[in-house]
C-alpha cells in the first residue's frame, strides 16, 4: 500500500525538462521565477543609477549626454517601481502565501503562470526600447505635455505606456489571485484572526492594486490615444488638460507606494517575533493599521501636486489626510519596537536588516511628514530633498526588508543556510553605503539642487555632497553584491537548513526545506495564531488525520475553506502544467508590438492569437473544476 | 502510474469524502475571482467617468463645446431598453441551471446573446454613423471622451458576447447541471455588470449634457 507521500508524489510531480520550464504552474517555481527576474531588473535599474551617480560626481561632467541621462533616470525609476519592487514582493508572496496558509497551491495556478510570463514579456518589451536608443525619457511619472507627441515624437513614450498597460495585466491577475487564495484556500481553522501578518500585508497590497491600478491604465490609454490617433485628453488647445494626467497618475501612484511597502511591513512583522522570541505585540492593531494605511493611501494623491496650482481647500484636505497616515504607521512602528523590547532579541542577519529598516523608515517618515505641510513642500518640490525622502522610504522601507527576507526565507527555498558573517558584512556595508549615498541628498536638496538635471555648475556648494553620494552608491552596490555572492555560495556549499532553522511560528516551517511539490503531506488543521509554537504535533512531521490533517491523496487536490472562519467547504481539483499561459503572453506581446509600430494588421493578428490562446486555455480536459 | 494501479484506494477519512467536489457561488474560487475582476473594472469606468467630469468643469460653461448638439436621447433609450432587457433571460438561464434545467439554460443564454448583439449592432450601425457626421474623437476633448467611454463600454459588451458564446457551446455539450454551473454564474455576473455600468454611462454621457 502506497503511503500518502508516495501517492501525492505521483499526482503533483511535474516532469523536469524544458517544457516544464515554460508550462509549470507550481507556485514555488513561479515564486522563484518572479524573484530571479525581479532581481535581474533590480541589477539593471541599479546599473542605471550608477551611471547617474557617476555623471553627478562633480560639476560639469560630460560622461553621458543629457538625452542618455534622461533615459537612464526614467528607466531607473520605472524599473525599480514596476519591474523590481512588486515582482520581488509577489515572488515572496507566491512562494510563501500558500505555504503560510497551509494550501497546496494558489487558487488559480495557470493565471499565476500567466502573470509571471506577462511580467517578463512587459519587462522585455520596455527594455527592447534600448535597442533603438529610444527608452522612455520623461521620468517614471511621465507628465504630458512633455510626454505628448509634440515634445516627445519618438517611440520612447509609446514603449513606456504600452509596456505599462501590458504589465498591468500581470499585476491585476496576480492581485486577484492573491485575494482569492487568501480568502478561500486557508487551512482549516485558520480564521482571519489567525492569519499571519505577512499574509495580511499581501492581501492589503492586492486589494489596493485592484482599486488603484485602473486609474493608471486609463491614463495610459488616454495618452496613447492622444499620441497615436490624435485624441485631445491632454491637449489644452482642444479642451483637454494635462493636469488630468497628474490626478490619474497619482491616484494610482500614491497607493502604489503603499502597495510596495505593505508587504514589506508584513515581512518585518514576520521576522521580528521570530527573532525576538515572543509573539507580536498588538497583532490586531498592526493588522488594522496595515489596512488603514492601504485605505488612507487613496486620500493623499494631491500631495504630489502641491506646487501645481490646486485650490487651497483641496490642499488642506489632502494635507490633513497626509498627516493622518502617521497614525497607523506609528501604530505599527511602536508595535515592532515594543515586541523587540519585550522579547529577547537575537541579532541574526534577517533581524539586522529589520533594525536597519526601522531606522531608515523613521528618517523617511520624518521627511515625509514635512512634505505633508504645503509651504514646505512647495519650497522643496523637484529638489534632491525629494529624492532623498523617497529613497529612504522605498529602499529603507522595502529593499531592506526584502534582503532580510532573503536571509530569512532562502534557507526554506533552497534548503541551505546563508553564511552569517558574510550576511552581517553585507548588511553593514549596505546600511552605511545607503546613508552615505542618500543622506547628503537632503542637504544638496535644501541647497537647491534640482532632480533630473544632468549636470550642475561648480561653486554652488553641491560638489561635496554629490561626491559623497556617489561614493555611497558604490558602497551600497558592493554590499548588495555580497548578498548575491552569499546566496550563490550557500547553494553550492551552504550548511543544510533543516525544516526550521529559526524556530519560527508560521506553517511554512512545518514542511521540508525545500518543500515537496504538494507542500504538505497533510493539510493541517490550525488551532492558533502561532501554529508552530502552540501545536507541538506540527513539529513532528505531518499532522496525522486523527489530529485534523487532510491527506487529499486521491488526486491533484487541495481544500477550499470558508472566508471568515476557514471551515472546510470543498475539495478542489487543481489544474496541471499548461503551455497556454506562455502562448497567450506571446500573442499579447505581438499585439502590443503591433500597436507600437502602428502595424494594426499585426496587432489584429495578436488579438486573434490571444482569443485562440484563451480557447486553448479553457478547453475542457476533464481535470479541473472546469464548470 | 503503476504505483496507483497496484496500491489501495486512498485512505480518505469520512471527513474528507464528505466534502463536495463541485461548488458554486461564494463557496467557489471562480466566483470570487469574478467579483474581484468586476471590482477592478468598476474602477476603470470610475476613472473614465471622473475624467469626463474633470475635463468638463475645466472647460467652462458651454458643454458640449463648440456648438456640438447634446446627444439625442431616442436611440440611446431604445438601446438601453434592449440592453437591460437582455439581463432578464440571462438571469432566468442561471436560475434554470441551478435546478438542472438544460433547455431553459440554453434558451435564456441565446436570448440574452441576441439582445446584447442587437445593442452593439445599433451602436455601431446607427448611433456612431449619426454622431460621427457631427463630431469625431479628434474634434475636441468632448469627442475624445464620448467615443472612448461609449466605445469602452461597447468593447465590454463584445467581450460579454464572446463569453456568452463560450458558455453556450459548453451548455450544448451538457457541461452544466444542478451542481456544476460556476461558469454560468460567472458569466451572469459579468453580463449584469456590463448592464449596470451602462446606467452610469447613460446618465453622464447622454442625460447630463441635456440637463
Amino acid at each position: 500500500m502506497a503511503t500518502i507521500a508516495e501517492r501525492l508524489e505521483v499526482f503533483w510531480e511535474e516532469k523536469p525538462g524544458l517544457a516544464t520550464f515554460f508550462e509549470t504552474v507550481d507556485h514555488k517555481k513561479l515564486g522563484f521565477k518572479y524573484l530571479y527576474t525581479g532581481l535581474i531588473f533590480f541589477v539593471l535599474g541599479g546599473l542605471q543609477s550608477l551611471v547617474l551617480r557617476a555623471q553627478l560626481t562633480s560639476a560639469n561632467l560630460e560622461l553621458v549626454d543629457p538625452e542618455t541621462y534622461n533615459q537612464m533616470f526614467s528607466m531607473h525609476g520605472t524599473t525599480m517601481m514596476f519591474l523590481f519592487a512588486i515582482p520581488v514582493l509577489s515572488g515572496f508572496g507566491n512562494y510563501f502565501v500558500p505555504l503560510m496558509i497551509g494550501a497546496r497551491d494558489m487558487a488559480f495556478p495557470r493565471l499565476n503562470a500567466f502573470g509571471y510570463w506577462v511580467f517578463l514579456g512587459a519587462g522585455l518589451f520596455m527594455y527592447s526600447s534600448f535597442l533603438g536608443g529610444s527608452a522612455p525619457n520623461d521620468g517614471w511619472f511621465n507628465y504630458p505635455p512633455l510626454a505628448g507627441l509634440e515634445f516627445s515624437p519618438g517611440l520612447n513614450i509609446d514603449f513606456y505606456s504600452l509596456g505599462l498597460i501590458f504589465l498591468g495585466i500581470s499585476t491585476t491577475a496576480g492581485a486577484i489571485n492573491f485575494i482569492v487564495t487568501i480568502f478561500k484556500m486557508r487551512a482549516p481553522g485558520m480564521s482571519i484572526n489567525r492569519m499571519p501578518i505577512f499574509v495580511w500585508g499581501e492581501l492589503a497590497m492586492a486589494l489596493a492594486t485592484v482599486f488603484a491600478l485602473p486609474s493608471l491604465t486609463i491614463a495610459l490609454v488616454m495618452l496613447e490615444l492622444d499620441r497615436k490617433f490624435g485624441f485631445h485628453f491632454f491637449d489644452t488647445e482642444r479642451g483637454g488638460d494635462p493636469i488630468l494626467w497628474q490626478h490619474l497618475f497619482w491616484i494610482f501612484g500614491h497607493p502604489w507606494v503603499y502597495i510596495i511597502v505593505l508587504p514589506a511591513f508584513g515581512i518585518v512583522s514576520t521576522i521580528i517575533p521570530t527573532f525576538s522570541r515572543r509573539r507580536m505585540i498588538g497583532y490586531i492593531y498592526v493588522v488594522l493599521a496595515e489596512m488603514a494605511v492601504a485605505l488612507l493611501g487613496f486620500g493623499v494623491w494631491v500631495h504630489h501636486m502641491f506646487s501645481v496650482g490646486i485650490p487651497q481647500i483641496s490642499l488642506s484636505f489632502i494635507s490633513a489626510a497626509s498627516f493622518m497616515i502617521t497614525i497607523p504607521s506609528g501604530t505599527q512602528f511602536f508595535a515592532w519596537m515594543a515586541t523587540i523590547v519585550a522579547g529577547k532579541p537575537v541579532l541574526k542577519t534577517p533581524m539586522l536588516f529589520v533594525l536597519g529598516f526601522i531606522f531608515l523608515l523613521a528618517i523617511g517618515g520624518f521627511s515625509g511628514v514635512m512634505f505633508a505641510s504645503v509651504p514646505f513642500d512647495q519650497q522643496t518640490t523637484d529638489t534632491y530633498f525629494v529624492v532623498a525622502h523617497l529613497h529612504y522610504v522605498v529602499v529603507g522601507g522595502a529593499v531592506f526588508p526584502m534582503f532580510g527576507a532573503l536571509y530569512y526565507w532562502l534557507p526554506k527555498m533552497t534548503g541551505k543556510l546563508l553564511n552569517e558573517r558574510m550576511g552581517r558584512l553585507s548588511f553593514w556595508i549596505m546600511f552605511i553605503g545607503f546613508n552615505l549615498a542618500f543622506f547628503p541628498m537632503h542637504i544638496s536638496g535644501l541647497l537647491g539642487q534640482p532632480r533630473r538635471t544632468y549636470t550642475y555648475e561648480a561653486g554652488l556648494g553641491w560638489d561635496i555632497w554629490n561626491l559623497l553620494s556617489t561614493v555611497g552608491a558604490g558602497m551600497l552596490t558592493f554590499g548588495i553584491l555580497l548578498t548575491f555572492v552569499n546566496w550563490w555560495r550557500s547553494v553550492k556549499k551552504g550548511e543544510p537548513a533543516g525544516d526550521d532553522p529559526w524556530g519560527s511560528e508560521t506553517l511554512e516551517w512545518a514542511t521540508t526545506s525545500p518543500p515537496p511539490e504538494y507542500n504538505f503531506e497533510t493539510v493541517p488543521t490550525v488551532r492558533s495564531l502561532q501554529p508552530l509554537w502552540d501545536q507541538p504535533e506540527l513539529r513532528e512531521g505531518p499532522q496525522s488525520q486523527e489530529e485534523g490533517g487532510y491527506a487529499l491523496a486521491g488526486g491533484h487536490e487541495t481544500l477550499a475553506t470558508s472566508l471568515l472562519d476557514a471551515q472546510p467547504q470543498a475539495v478542489l481539483e487543481m489544474p496541471h502544467e499548461s503551455p497556454w499561459p506562455v502562448l497567450l503572453t506571446t500573442a499579447l506581446a505581438v499585439m502590443f508590438y503591433g500597436f507600437l509600430f502602428d502595424a494594426y494588421a499585426l496587432a489584429g493578428l495578436g488579438a486573434l492569437g490571444s482569443a485562440g490562446g484563451l480557447i486553448g486555455w479553457f478547453w475542457p480536459r476533464g481535470e479541473t473544476q472546469e464548470t | 502510474m503503476s504505483l496507483l494501479e497496484t496500491s489501495a484506494p486512498p485512505q480518505a477519512t469520512s471527513r474528507e469524502s464528505a466534502l463536495p467536489r463541485h461548488v458554486a457561488g461564494p463557496r467557489s474560487t471562480g466566483w470570487w475571482g469574478m467579483v474581484m475582476l468586476i471590482t477592478t473594472e468598476t474602477m476603470l469606468f470610475s476613472a473614465l467617468i471622473a475624467s469626463y467630469f474633470y475635463l468638463r468643469y475645466q472647460l467652462g460653461p458651454e458643454w458640449p463645446p463648440e456648438g456640438i448638439e447634446p446627444p439625442t436621447l431616442e436611440l440611446p433609450l431604445i438601446m438601453t431598453a434592449i440592453l437591460w432587457s437582455s439581463s432578464i433571460p440571462v438571469h432566468f438561464a442561471e436560475r434554470a441551471i441551478m435546478k438542472g434545467n438544460q433547455r431553459r439554460l440554453r434558451l435564456g443564454l441565446a436570448l440574452g446573446f441576441v439582445l446584447g448583439a442587437t445593442f452593439l449592432a445599433l451602436q455601431l450601425g446607427l448611433e456612431y454613423p449619426e454622431t460621427l457626421a457631427e463630431f469625431t474623437p479628434t474634434t475636441n476633448s468632448y469627442g475624445s471622451l464620448f467615443y472612448t467611454i461609449t466605445g469602452f463600454h461597447g468593447i465590454h459588451v463584445l467581450v460579454g458576447l464572446m463569453f456568452s458564446l463560450w458558455t453556450q457551446v459548453r451548455a450544448w455539450k451538457g457541461a452544466f447541471d444542478a451542481e456544476r454551473h460556476v461558469t454560468v454564474q460567472i458569466f451572469t455576473m459579468y453580463w449584469h455588470f456590463v448592464d449596470v455600468v451602462w446606467l452610469f454611462v447613460l446618465a453622464s454621457i447622454y442625460f447630463y449634457p441635456n440637463a
